[in-house]
């Protein structure tokens, strides 16, 4: 049976205002749920909240994964579990290169399943790095640049893309990835995710528009609203509010949030 | 009656233990030529005539010594019986290539290694201790040595070690001659008490050399104290790449006046890494006097602890055509602090001057304190001079990225710190002097997060 995440009535303030107001989402692996909404709605809250951000105060709730409560462990021991999140901002890590990076997360996980582990030898590493590179259809002079620094908006999407074919986790949150990408940069990316999804890999694609989800196929898609998921279905759904927009949403629950 | 509200001032002047029948009796000892005790007496001169440098002034404005214990900082001559094998391994070994084209080594001030090279010696190339040369090569000394680039009248503590040095090195290197394999030397503090080294640099017309200094010491239960002098003089056309690396042990006192003079064409590269001491103060000055020259200065610093490092840095354009560009990015730990005070200035006919600097710093606790004074003084109408100063913190989003991926807290925090001071180390040709810096930054990183 695969991993599970399941996330159970939770509750989230930032800087002492409640965003998120009781979610319920369950993500198997091998799924693919894409979580749309209105701005505002609290989507980034919950993609931030899953990973770990000390900034996110849990008031309530848990999530389970792998039968623990994550939200009691550190952002890099929900890694180590199989959580990764591709961030809508990534952040630039001037004089750490992509590959010196990977290297270290990669041995950070390694250490923890063996202390005694010497780390992947620099050989391995390569190629690893290589394949996945290759499989992403990157340029192989993108693992000697430092992380994210002076990247267009396009190559730091990319670069999301070869962390989580690098480190293959079994659940993966990808918050807003085709925000700030032109029509093809949008195509490269969301063609990596789809080579990359299958048995192992569930993944929840929190997006405003329906668009990347013609690359993205999933098989549930859910509508957030006021900080709790107020619509479930199938593809149809998504359709739906491409056509519609979300003013049904915002009509048909407005009344009952307050 | 009026309340007379007195400010506060140095109450008592710092008494020095030494005297001019101190000098007259080392000059005799080290057997020195007239024109060299001479120059002593006449920097003692100086000295007596300078005042001491306070707060005050501009350049020791953020800049306080009066925790220095005088009474424990007098020179010893009574060391005997110290070897190079004394100084550690580490400060011996090569750092620029495989082989190193000499060796001059001090334990406090005596010379325990004076060796070079005969790939070197048979091209004319002087590598020894300063006591030695100004014997032997008594005019080559005499025509340099304080005379164009450190004067005594440059501050107080030029003028005492003009008046006191106690031991030094001298490189010469004769017109034309390129020097492949870099000289190397070291002065090595493991007693309490003062140590006044001085390092005379001469490279000839259109000749080219590669040179290391490390200073080094212990850590002692004392205070200790270094007053130096380095004077780098590049002639047209010649070439200079300087590293100095600097490990004083916790409780030594720093006071140095470093100066390069550039001729036509010549290019100075000089880097520098500074990671020990209890407090630093060092001026480091290049002037660019010949039309087209050319001077990099790159720096790097680690503080920690309650270190205390102000560096006074001057990039000074005499003449056209002439570029620098100075880069220094520090670290502070603990309640360290610094302070980077630099200045750019361009004489009047300095046109198609090109002068650039920058300090950057990364606090590494809210206790730590970095002060980043960058100037300009422009005096040609027709130049390009800039600066940049950064003060950064560890912030908060960069660790989460990168514990987001599985990278544990305290590993992110180290990748962060050693991406910061890439840039500089990018600066830095020789394998050797990087893994020495990184591994001088990284265990000071273990003990800073």
């Amino acid at each position: 049976m695969g991993s599970v995440l399941e996330i159970r009535n939770l509750h989230v303030n930032v800087e002492d205002q409640p965003i998120l107001n009781g979610v319920n989402l369950i993500i198997k692996q091998g799924e693919i749920h894409a979580l749309m909404g209105p701005n505002g709605s609290g989507k980034s809250t919950l993609a931030y909240t899953l990973m770990g951000h000390p900034a996110y105060e849990v008031t309530g709730g848990e999530v389970i994964f792998k039968g623990e409560n994550i939200l009691e462990l550190e952002p890099d021991e929900r890694a180590h579990l199989g959580l990764f999140l591709a961030f809508q901002y990534p952040v630039a890590i001037p004089g750490v290169s992509v590959a010196n990076f990977l290297r270290t997360a990669i041995n950070a996980r390694r250490k923890l399943e063996d202390p005694n582990d010497k780390g992947i030898s620099i050989p391995e590493f390569r190629r690893l790095l290589t394949k996945k590179m290759d499989q992403l259809k990157m340029d192989h002079g993108f693992a000697g640049r430092y992380l994210n620094d002076g990247f267009s908006g396009g190559e730091k999407k990319r670069a999301e893309i070869l962390q989580l074919a690098t480190l293959e986790p079994e659940i993966a949150i990808l918050d807003e990835t085709d925000s700030g990408l032109d029509i093809d940069a949008l195509r490269i990316v969301a063609e990596g995710v789809d080579a990359l999804a299958g048995p192992n890999l569930g993944v929840l694609v929190i997006t405003h528009y329906q668009r990347i989800l013609n690359y993205i196929k999933p098989q549930f898609v859910h509508v957030m609203f006021d900080g709790r998921i107020v619509e479930s279905g199938g593809p149809d759904l998504a359709l739906q509010l491409e056509e519609a927009g979300y003013d049904w949403v915002r009509e048909k629950y407005a009344g009952a949030a307050q | 009656m009026a309340r007379v509200v007195k400010r506060r001032t140095r109450t008592t002047e710092p008494a020095v233990p030494y005297t001019r029948a101190d000098i007259e009796a080392l000059s005799q000892q080290m057997k020195e030529p007239g024109w060299v005790t001479e120059k002593r007496l006449a920097a003692w001169d100086v000295f007596e005539a300078t005042p001491w440098p306070s707060t005050n002034d501009e350049p020791w404005r953020r800049t306080d010594y009066r925790h220095l214990r005088w009474d424990e900082a007098t020179p010893r001559h009574s060391v005997n019986g110290v070897v190079l094998r004394d100084i550690p391994e580490d400060h011996r070994a090569p750092l620029i290539g495989a082989q190193q084209g000499g060796m001059v080594a001090h334990v406090g001030e005596k010379v325990v290694a004076r060796e070079i090279a005969d790939a070197l010696a048979s091209r004319g190339v002087i590598f020894t201790d300063l006591s030695t040369a100004v014997r032997e090569h008594s005019d080559l000394v005499r025509e340099h040595f304080m005379t164009h680039a450190v004067v005594p009248e440059q501050g107080k503590f030029a003028a005492l070690n003009a008046a006191m040095w106690t031991h030094g090195v001298f490189l010469y290197v004769p017109r034309g001659v390129h020097v492949e394999l870099p000289p190397h030397s070291v002065m090595w503090a493991p007693h309490v008490g003062a140590t006044l080294g001085h390092i005379l640099v001469v490279v000839e017309d259109g000749a080219d050399v590669t040179y290391l200094h490390e200073y080094a010491s212990p850590t002692l239960e004392q205070q200790s104290l270094y007053v130096g002098v380095t004077e780098l003089i590049v002639k047209d056309n010649a070439q200079l790449r300087f590293v100095s690396l600097q490990e004083w042990g916790a409780h030594t006192f720093v006071f140095t006046h470093q100066r390069a003079r550039v001729g036509r064409d010549a290019r100075l590269d000089w880097m520098m890494g500074a990671m020990g001491g209890r407090f630093n103060k060092d001026f480091l000055e290049i002037e660019l006097d010949g039309q087209g020259s050319w001077a990099r200065m790159s720096g790097l610093y680690f503080a920690q602890g309650n270190q205390f490092m102000d560096l006074d840095t001057q990039q000074n354009h005499n003449a056209p055509h002439t570029t620098s560009d100075l880069l220094f990015k520090g670290a502070l730990a603990d309640t360290a602090r610094t302070v980077w005070q630099g200045m750019i200035r361009a004489l009047p006919g300095a046109q198609k001057t090109d002068g650039f600097q920058a300090n950057r710093n990364l606090l590494l606790s809210s206790k730590a304190r970095a002060d980043s004074i960058p100037g300009l003084e422009i005096e040609a109408d027709d130049v390009r001079c800039t600066h940049a100063a950064a003060l950064s913190q560890m912030e908060e989003e960069p660790i989460f990225y990168l514990m987001s991926r599985g990278v544990p807290r305290h590993e992110a925090e180290r990748l962060i710190v050693n991406g910061f001071f890439v840039p500089i180390l990018e600066r830095v040709p020789f394998e050797g002097v990087r893994d020495r810096l990184w591994d001088a930054i990284n265990t000071r990183l273990e003990a800073a997060l």
